[in-house]
């Protein structure tokens, strides 16, 4: 396949998509790693939800 | 599960545990087959391989738009509903919006250096873009800066459906004035104008990028939600240390 003389401009494209969807995933993947981990926290530490659920419990 | 349940955030918590995992591999399989089907298309009369650039821009540029559309119809569940859910959806959404408005303007930015001679042109299209990226970092800037969680769903709220005047601004921009954009060539009265070798990999690739947001979205909506309870607990804990 050959992409011609703006080869440069079709392939920065392309991974520039890359980067920043890589980049959301990434973002929202250690959001909810972190959320979760100080959810844990409070829950270990006896914090309970008013509905006496733990924090980590849906 | 009615649609009133998922007002509750814990049953709505539940549903996506189910959804999401069934949601990332359809995304995935979609966007495999629209990349594959954009590799093979032809290159364009005129344009020649750069029309491959126009397999990611289209996308990204469709769901700037559609999904400052979903904040709209959040904004009217924030103000008139008062759907719990409202607020987290919109806040959420924000900066996946943010991000495809970011890749529309610079991949149409990378497409345009080579079919028009210039990487920028201050017409109505590419202004109007530029300025709903500015108007997602606004309402980002907006929910961190306002410490009460409702005072800020309000005040974004309104933001976000006066913001949506710029909705058919950008879309009717290349018809109400003289651009360097072209007009639409697929959403037309009179059906698309692009050959069906590209508009089937174009479609395909929408399709991609659209589940790609529904699962960014709900993937952060939880999050917004876990982030949420974290703060009811956290305060809760603080009264418990003062008393």
């Amino acid at each position: 396949m050959s992409l011609g003389p703006y080869a440069s401009f079709i392939v920065t494209s392309y991974m520039l998509v890359t980067l920043v969807v890589a980049i959301l995933i990434a973002w929202i993947a250690l959001d909810y790693r972190n959320q979760t981990r100080r959810l844990r926290q409070l829950d270990e530490s006896g914090i309970v939800r008013r509905s006496g659920r733990s924090a980590t419990e849906t | 599960m009615t649609l009133i349940d998922l007002a509750n955030p814990t049953k709505f918590l539940t549903l996506t545990a189910r959804v999401l995992p069934w949601l990332v591999g359809i995304t995935a399989a979609v966007l495999l087959i629209g990349l594959y089907q954009s590799a093979m298309a032809p290159d364009d009369y005129q344009q020649g391989a750069t029309v491959k650039i126009m397999f990611i821009h289209v996308p990204n540029a469709w769901l700037s738009m559609f999904v400052w559309g979903v904040m709209s119809g959040a904004a009217l569940g924030t103000l008139v509903w008062r759907h719990p859910l409202a607020d987290v959806a919109a806040k959420a959404a924000a900066p996946i919006g943010a991000a495809f408005t970011f890749l529309a303007l610079v991949t149409g930015s990378l497409w345009g250096r080579p079919m028009w001679g210039t990487y920028w042109e201050w017409d109505a299209r590419l202004t109007s873009v530029l300025i709903l990226f500015l108007m997602y970092l606004g309402l980002i800037a907006l929910w961190r800066a306002v410490e009460d969680p409702s005072r800020a769903a309000r005040a974004a709220a309104v933001l976000t459906l006066v913001g949506a005047i710029n909705l058919p601004i950008i879309k009717f921009s290349v018809d109400w004035w003289n651009t360097l954009h072209q007009p639409a060539s697929v959403f037309r009265m009179d059906g698309p104008t692009l050959d069906r070798a590209f508009l089937i990999p174009l479609l395909v690739m929408a399709l991609a990028f659209t589940l790609l947001f529904l699962t960014l979205h709900l993937a952060a909506m939880r999050n917004e939600i876990l982030r949420r309870r974290l703060r009811s607990l956290q305060m809760m804990q603080a009264s418990q240390r003062a008393a």
